[in-house]
């Protein structure tokens, strides 16, 4: 479990070890299940990522293998954080360690609550994500570096030299992350006259008329 | 790019900014809030120094926590109580009308919103819960939203959202009898996959749409989220406006009549443009039962669990993961499967309609030995005009334990859950590994009435059958009117 601090401000690039996590359509309830939802903050979700997996498979998780310990970059396959809508589950792996997402796609819901998160979710292409995975598997010592400048993750083989992969993500996410205004909170607050002008014009909050 | 929809005119009505990320501020209509996703977006409030912009948009129930046993407080779960004291306390810090166990208008917030006429056409309707598409019968864009976004909501009434593509889900025909809007859903996810609505808003139209009623639309919508679309919606027509009539919070007097009005002009126009179209012939759909670990993975009541060689291959490992926690085998029929609870609720069938359904199953019948089944009415008012027509006496004669309003185990946050590799008959909406408690247990979702089947002979069973031996004596009534203050 990690003790970096949450992120804040601009996004840019991620440097830390990975933690490849094979499977197609990983739903939040297994991600975290309903019963870790039971608390009003989010200060101990990092126990329950994963749960029910971790339990079933006796150690033997991802998320247990001592050579995965401290990896911070989770790299997943297709429709992940699919289902329930909760931010629990970003919340659960942020608070685990996790600061950055490579797979083949996400869940829309997901994505969202990560971005305003500040925990960016890049996609690559299957066949990348494969070998990355592989890569990962091979030498989970190894960094990686996650760069939202180049849109690409790049391991980082004192050895065997550097490989790269391109990722990529729409230019709006994108932009957030790079300026820092992820957390939107603040823009949709600051425009309150447009906000009022669009309620005026409501038939429902103006008795139809 | 869909042009003249109804997604089309409500987002452009409630459109206030456009945003550096490229997003679309968009007003929220409504918002409805809950124990489980609300109190971190309180919290998050407080830090920022926020106060809530519009209290009276903002609806709160609880319902996912609530035993459903006793409901007396404090709750016999410190932890549960310690989750409505706190929406208790933000409710009335920020003055936000909370709809509280006993008020008599308690229940699902997916239930109770619509039956109190919150719900309206052209309306946004935002909460922390993916079901939030059950909202869209009404011809409502509603969507699931996460804790930052209940945040998002409660400081400024309004998301940053992307514009949605939308495909119209064109239904011929007409469902046949003891086939139901469930099944029509769970068979249009089967063919469109769960993935297959990314991206997209899905607008149900058609003959079979509209003849299905308003607590079939609310069905149908509810699991639009679990075929991938974040929203999913009917035209409003006549039968909305009645469901609408004489509700609490639904307009009177002249302003009804503006509102119908505006109500009717809000449909997809006839020359209305879509990004896709799909077609379906509702009468060819049978009663469907899923096999697998996700909504999409079902079949109809006669088919066999499908072989790896009859599915797509990329369809194929989830199946092998399917097969191993399902412990079904390829090829089986999947009638005939044992259960051994029988779960009839949820936001997606806990409705008076639903209860009905099942019901006539139930009647002058009993449960098959060794089966757990209860029912669980959606809310308060369902609960209430259920037992004035009798139906908890129905349900208790036949051995089904007649339960207090709340989620349940749908997804079984509160002590109603499956032990150990149970399987379980579901009238819920989602099949996930662990999600009715669980880690190792199973769930088949499919229809109240086929969930009542199942309880009664003890397996899954084409409900078809049981209706034909022994025709429903519980007469099909008009829906539920309103009997509050
Ligand atoms: S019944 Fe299930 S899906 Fe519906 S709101 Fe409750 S937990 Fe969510």
């Amino acid at each position: 479990m990690s003790t970096v601090p949450l992120p804040a401000g601009p996004i840019a690039a991620h440097r830390g070890r990975g933690l490849p996590l094979p499977g197609a359509d990983i739903d939040t309830d297994r991600i975290i299940p309903a019963r870790f939802l039971k608390c009003v903050t989010f200060d101990d979700l990092a126990t329950g990522v994963f749960a029910d997996d971790r339990s079933e498979r006796a150690g033997d998780h991802p998320f247990d293998r001592p050579e995965h310990r401290g990896a911070s970059v989770l790299v997943v396959n297709s429709n992940f954080g699919c289902g329930s809508s909760r931010e629990h589950a970003p919340q659960a792996l942020m608070r685990w360690g996790i600061r950055a997402v490579v797979g083949e796609s996400f869940a829309e819901i997901f994505f969202g609550n990560c971005l305003a998160l500040g925990l960016p979710c890049l996609t690559a292409d299957p066949a990348d994500v494969t070998e990355l995975q592989e890569a990962i598997a091979a030498d989970p010592g190894a960094e990686l570096l996650v760069d939202l400048e180049a849109m690409a993750v790049v391991l980082e083989r004192p050895s065997a030299g550097e490989k790269r992969w391109p990722v990529r993500l729409e230019p709006g996410p994108r932009r957030m992350l790079l300026s820092g205004q992820w957390d939107g909170t603040a823009q949709l607050v600051a425009h309150d006259a447009e906000l009022t002008a669009t309620a005026s014009a409501l038939p429902y909050l103006n008795g139809f008329r | 790019m869909s042009a003249g929809t109804l997604y089309d005119k409500v987002w452009d009505l409630h459109r206030v900014a456009e945003l550096p990320g490229g997003s679309t501020q968009l007003f929220i209509g409504l918002h409805l809030i809950h124990e489980v996703t609300s109190p971190q977006a309180f919290a998050a409030l407080r830090d920022l120094g926020l106060s809530v912009r519009y209290p009276e948009r903002t609806v709160a129930t609880v319902d996912h926590i609530v035993p459903t046993t006793s409901q007396v407080r404090p709750l016999a779960d410190p932890l549960a109580e310690e989750m409505l004291a706190t929406l208790e306390a933000n409710c009335r810090q920020h003055g936000i009308t909370l709809h509280g166990i006993g008020s008599g208008r308690q229940g699902i917030v997916h239930v109770i919103a619509p039956e109190l006429g919150l719900t309206q056409p052209g309306m946004t309707v935002a909460c922390g819960d993916s079901h939030t598409s059950t909202h869209g019968a009404f011809g409502a864009i509603a969507f699931g939203i996460g804790t930052s976004q209940v945040r998002d909501v409660l400081a400024s009434q309004s998301l940053a959202m992307a514009k949605l593509k939308v495909r119209r889900i064109w239904v011929d025909g007409r469902l046949q009898s003891g086939v139901f809007a469930k099944d029509l859903v769970l068979h249009i996810i089967r063919i469109l996959g769960v993935k297959g609505g990314v991206g997209y808003a899905y607008e149900f139209a058609g003959p079979a749409i509209e003849a299905l009623s308003m607590e079939e639309r609310m069905t149908l919508c509810n699991m639009a989220i679990e075929g991938g679309a974040r929203c999913g919606y009917v035209n409003p027509d006549a039968l909305t406006f009645d469901y609408l009539q004489g509700r609490p919070a639904a307009p009177s007097g002249e302003a009804w009549d503006r509102a119908v009005a505006w109500w009717r002009s809000l449909a997809s126009d006839p020359g209305a443009v879509f990004d896709d179209e799909v077609r379906f012939d509702a009468a060819a759909i049978a009663p469907t039962v899923t096999w697998g670990i996700t909504p999409g993975q079902g079949i109809a009541v006669d088919e066999t669990v499908p072989t790896p060689e009859e599915l797509d291959p990329d369809e194929r490992p989830l199946a092998g993961e399917a097969y191993r926690y399902m412990d079904l085998r390829p090829g089986a029929p999947i009638a005939g499967t044992p259960v051994d609870v029988c779960f009839i609720g949820s936001c997606t069938n806990g409705r008076l309609s639903d209860l009905r359904a099942a019901a006539a199953v139930a009647e002058g019948r009993r449960v098959a030995p060794g089966i757990r089944a209860f029912v669980v009415p959606g809310s308060e008012q369902v609960a209430a005009a259920a037992e004035a027509e009798g139906l908890d006496a129905v349900f208790r004669r036949a051995g089904f334990e007649w339960r207090l309003p709340g989620c349940s185990m749908c997804l079984a946050m509160n002590p109603d859950r499956l032990e150990g590799r149970q399987i379980s008959a579901s009238s819920s909406n989602r099949n996930f590994k662990g999600r009715q408690g669980s880690a190792s247990g199973r769930t088949l979702l499919m229809s109240p009435a086929m969930v009542a089947a199942a309880a009664i002979t003890g397996h899954v069973v084409d409900v078809r059958a049981l209706l034909a031996e022994h025709p429903p004596t519980v007469e099909r009534q008009p829906p539920l009117t309103p009997a509050l203050p």
